[in-house]
């Protein structure tokens, strides 16, 4: 049946089709959709779970698999290094039931901390990746790694970039949504339990495997040689690139041999050897790592090939960044020597608004920002942020991100920052969902460890950024079952912080005195700024500013900076449909003409 | 046919994209969209990109190449301006959204310019009044429907079909008040 579906919502059917039986995942953009959809239209035969943390994920999926049913795991690629060590070991355990590692890479980048590329991830790990080029391929490589993964007993990646993930497109799916049969969990030490011994077998074994699968790729449906016209200047391409460098050809009429890489490790050698030998030289179009160039470089020198090797090694294509069919264009019409359609010149636009992404109008970790900056006014102080909307605290008029790394990591640097610089008051911002993903840990260093920090967790009950996902603390459950809700306070005075206080941070004055308090303790305080995210509870009445009263200070603007608040003819003006209430302006107006 | 939809965070233009891919998919078309899903939802900039035709290779439309612009903003419109190829459309809402960083450094941007801008340098512009429709109608939320009414013409998409549409894909407790503001679009277009 055809249905227009996004990439993600492809690969979650895809999974359906071949029979998944688990799936588990954390959030993160662009991969949260997978998930989600599997959800959507499981039948209750599947069970799905938004874990902790993507090291949970991939254990709870890798236990599934070893117990035979069809698992898949979906994370982002920076998630990936959060599962990393579970899959390293378990690309030399390997599993029973087929184990697809759904990983979204995010070329640009738009919404990560890293560019990093999962098909040099899975070089890495020695595991077979696919990278699909469109919402219908993706859909039809997940059944394929299913087979392939059983076919071998290994973990299987597929990995998918930003434009397949969120392109929509025609999909022909199959609705057989049945879960492979699971034959449960057979006992064997020798396979299961990883020892140095064994993984020097496996090593060997994975060694040897690794260029069947390469063979058995040659004639896999994802990689082709396309042999148009016949020029001797060849492109070898991937994933979204491929429709751009298709595009990009038919804009410029040209035809080139082209090699479609859908399969980059373990690398169809002899099919890579083939095209090389039919041209003389080859312009490779990639997003993030060089790896089909670095692949067709190192065939060149294993069978002394002649071929000449562009890309982004050699500056033809740029070595970061995301591509566009126009980017394509411009290095294919350099490369094969054809002029570029003339494009029609503009004229330079007015001075454009700068539209950095901010906190949202209403939100609550504005409050809570503006409570610490306001406490601490005077005081040294150095804010460590972490990942979610609230890294967004960064932005002016409030700059109260100083640091920012990884999921988790605000708590741990916190407490190197304070050991070397102490006569600061070192603050760890940390949202619910991250404080559950890897923020514990650092509690515990801290209070081990004996340091010296005040901790902030910004508890709006759910995980906004990805589009409010449940956590453990939400008492609820991605199959929608209510779970024992998990007390943030009561997690922290376990891990035994002396000092933990709860406060609503739109009560301005009560969130500035915990504030106070908290910078006051020794060792690790903790405060907790509950409020729900705007973006899921019904808004309050939007306020007004009374024209009579203000008298155009900008005060509530420039330490606010709320989207709502804008200045018309010298006064302040609430934006109604923007507007959620959550009265913070009204507690820092000095003429009290915000109500 | 190729449409960008351009606006800020939060104003509907991934609803508007889907309607205009139903629309296409409707009619047998080949569809292929590209969507901003992130952080960029946040109040950032987002463009959608909506592709239809015989045969469509990239989700993302190149630059020069789009029939239509639906700029739910002055200054959004102008920044994807040069997506829009010789003599294609732009529908755009008057209002401008006055970023935060904007009321910060005390700007001027009310939008003025940049209408000023797309006037000398689009053949066929509509503007489209979207304060008022969303006021007559009673939501702010309707403005991208507003919008895609107003571009249903250039579009080459019929109002009834656009109305079957809407209705298969809203909930119905909002398609009413979304067929008004097709409605609406669709008039002010005619009126510009």
């Amino acid at each position: 049946m055809e249905k227009f579906l996004m990439g993600n919502e492809a690969i979650a059917l895809g999974a359906l089709d071949a029979g998944v039986g688990f799936v588990s995942g954390y959030p993160g953009t662009p991969s949260t959709e997978v998930l989600e959809t599997v959800a959507k239209h499981n039948d209750g035969s599947i069970y799905v779970e938004w874990s902790v943390n993507e090291k949970s994920a991939m254990e709870a999926a890798a236990g599934a698999a070893y117990a035979g049913a069809r698992a898949m795991v979906t994370m982002k690629q920076v998630g990936l290094n959060v599962a990393s060590d579970p899959l390293m070991s378990l690309a030399y355990v390997g599993v029973k039931g087929g184990l697809v590692v759904l990983v979204a890479d995010d070329p640009g980048p738009i919404s990560s901390q890293t560019e990093q590329d999962t098909r040099t991830f899975a070089m890495f790990s020695k595991l077979p990746v696919f990278d699909p080029s469109s919402p219908e391929e993706a859909y039809a490589m997940v059944s394929q790694a299913f087979e392939l993964s059983e076919k071998y007993g290994t973990p299987v990646i597929l990995r998918s970039t930003t434009r397949v993930c969120h392109g929509c497109a025609t999909v022909n799916v199959q609705e057989r949504h049945e879960p492979k049969k699971a034959e449960g969990f057979v006992k064997d030490t020798q396979r299961w339990v990883i020892f140095p011994r064994t993984s020097f077998q496996n090593h060997q074994k994975i060694e040897a495997r690794n260029p069947v699968i390469g063979k058995e790729f040659c004639s896999s449906p994802f990689n082709a040689a396309l042999h148009a016209g016949t020029g001797r200047k060849g492109i070898a391409t991937h994933g979204i690139n491929y429709a751009y460098t298709t595009e990009a050809l038919e804009l410029l009429s040209a035809e080139a041999p082209l090699l479609k890489i859908g399969t980059p490790f373990p690398f169809p050698e002899d099919m890579g050897v083939e095209f090389l030998q039919s041209v003389d030289e080859v312009l490779c179009v990639e997003e993030l790592d060089p790896v089909i160039e670095r692949a067709l470089i190192f065939l060149c020198g294993k069978y002394h090939l002649p071929t000449k090797i562009y890309g982004k090694l050699t500056g033809h294509i740029a070595s970061a960044g995301e591509n566009t069919v126009e980017a394509v264009e411009k290095a294919l019409a350099d490369y094969l020597g054809v002029s570029l359609p003339a494009a029609a010149h503009l004229p330079p636009p007015p001075q454009m608004p700068v539209r950095p992404p901010v906190l949202c109008a209403g939100c609550p970790h504005r409050a809570s920002f503006f409570a610490v900056k306001e406490a601490m006014k005077g005081r040294k102080a150095v804010f460590s942020g972490d990942i979610g909307c609230y890294t967004l605290g960064n932005a002016m008029p409030l700059d109260m991100t100083d640091t920012c790394l990884c999921m988790g990591a605000g708590v741990t640097m916190a407490q190197g920052l304070h050991k070397i610089e102490p006569d600061a008051v070192n603050f760890a911002f940390i949202g619910d969902s991250t404080f559950f993903h890897t923020g514990i840990p650092g509690v515990i260093n801290a209070v081990y460890n004996e340091h010296d920090i005040v901790v902030v967790v910004l508890d709006n009950s759910t995980t906004a950024m990805t589009g409010h996902q449940p956590h453990p603390g939400t008492g609820k459950t991605m199959m929608g079952e209510i779970s024992e809700k998990i007390s943030i306070e009561r997690v922290l005075e376990a891990l035994g912080v002396k000092s933990v206080q709860v406060v609503n941070p739109l009560d301005l004055g009560a969130a500035k005195l915990a504030v106070t308090r908290a910078a006051q303790e020794k060792g690790v305080s903790a405060i907790i700024f509950r409020s729900p995210c705007i973006a899921v509870v019904k808004p309050a009445r939007p306020l007004a500013v009374d024209a009579e009263k203000c008298v155009g200070c900008k005060i509530c603007i420039n330490k606010l900076g709320c989207p709502a608040l804008v200045m018309e003819s010298g006064k302040a003006k609430v934006e109604p449909g923007l507007c959620t209430g959550c009265t913070l302006c009204s507690q820092v107006c000095p003429k009290k003409a915000i109500g | 046919m190729n449409c960008i939809l351009a606006g800020v965070g939060g104003q509907g233009t991934v609803l508007a994209s889907k309607l205009i891919a139903q629309a296409g998919l409707s009619s047998g078309q080949m569809v292929r969209t590209a969507e901003t899903i992130g952080m960029a939802q946040r109040g950032g900039c987002v463009v959608s990109h909506v592709r239809t035709g015989k045969r469509v290779h990239s989700p993302l439309v190149p630059i020069g190449q789009a029939d239509i612009i639906i700029g739910f903003e002055p200054g959004e419109a102008v920044r994807n301006l040069p997506y829009l190829k010789k003599g294609g459309t732009a529908v755009v809402a008057r209002k401008a959204v006055r970023p935060v960083t904007a009321s910060l450094t005390g700007s001027s941007y009310d939008g003025s310019d940049m209408l000023a801008y797309l006037e000398q340098h689009v053949e066929r512009l509509i503007l489209v009044d979207g304060e008022a429709i969303c006021e007559a109608i009673g939501s702010p939320k309707v403005l991208n429907i507003a919008l895609l009414g107003a571009a249903l013409d250039p579009l080459g998409i019929d109002a009834a079909q656009m109305e079957s549409v809407i209705r298969a894909s809203v909930r119905p407790q909002f398609v009413e008040m979304n067929l008004k503001a097709l409605h609406a679009g669709m008039n002010a277009a005619r009126k510009e």
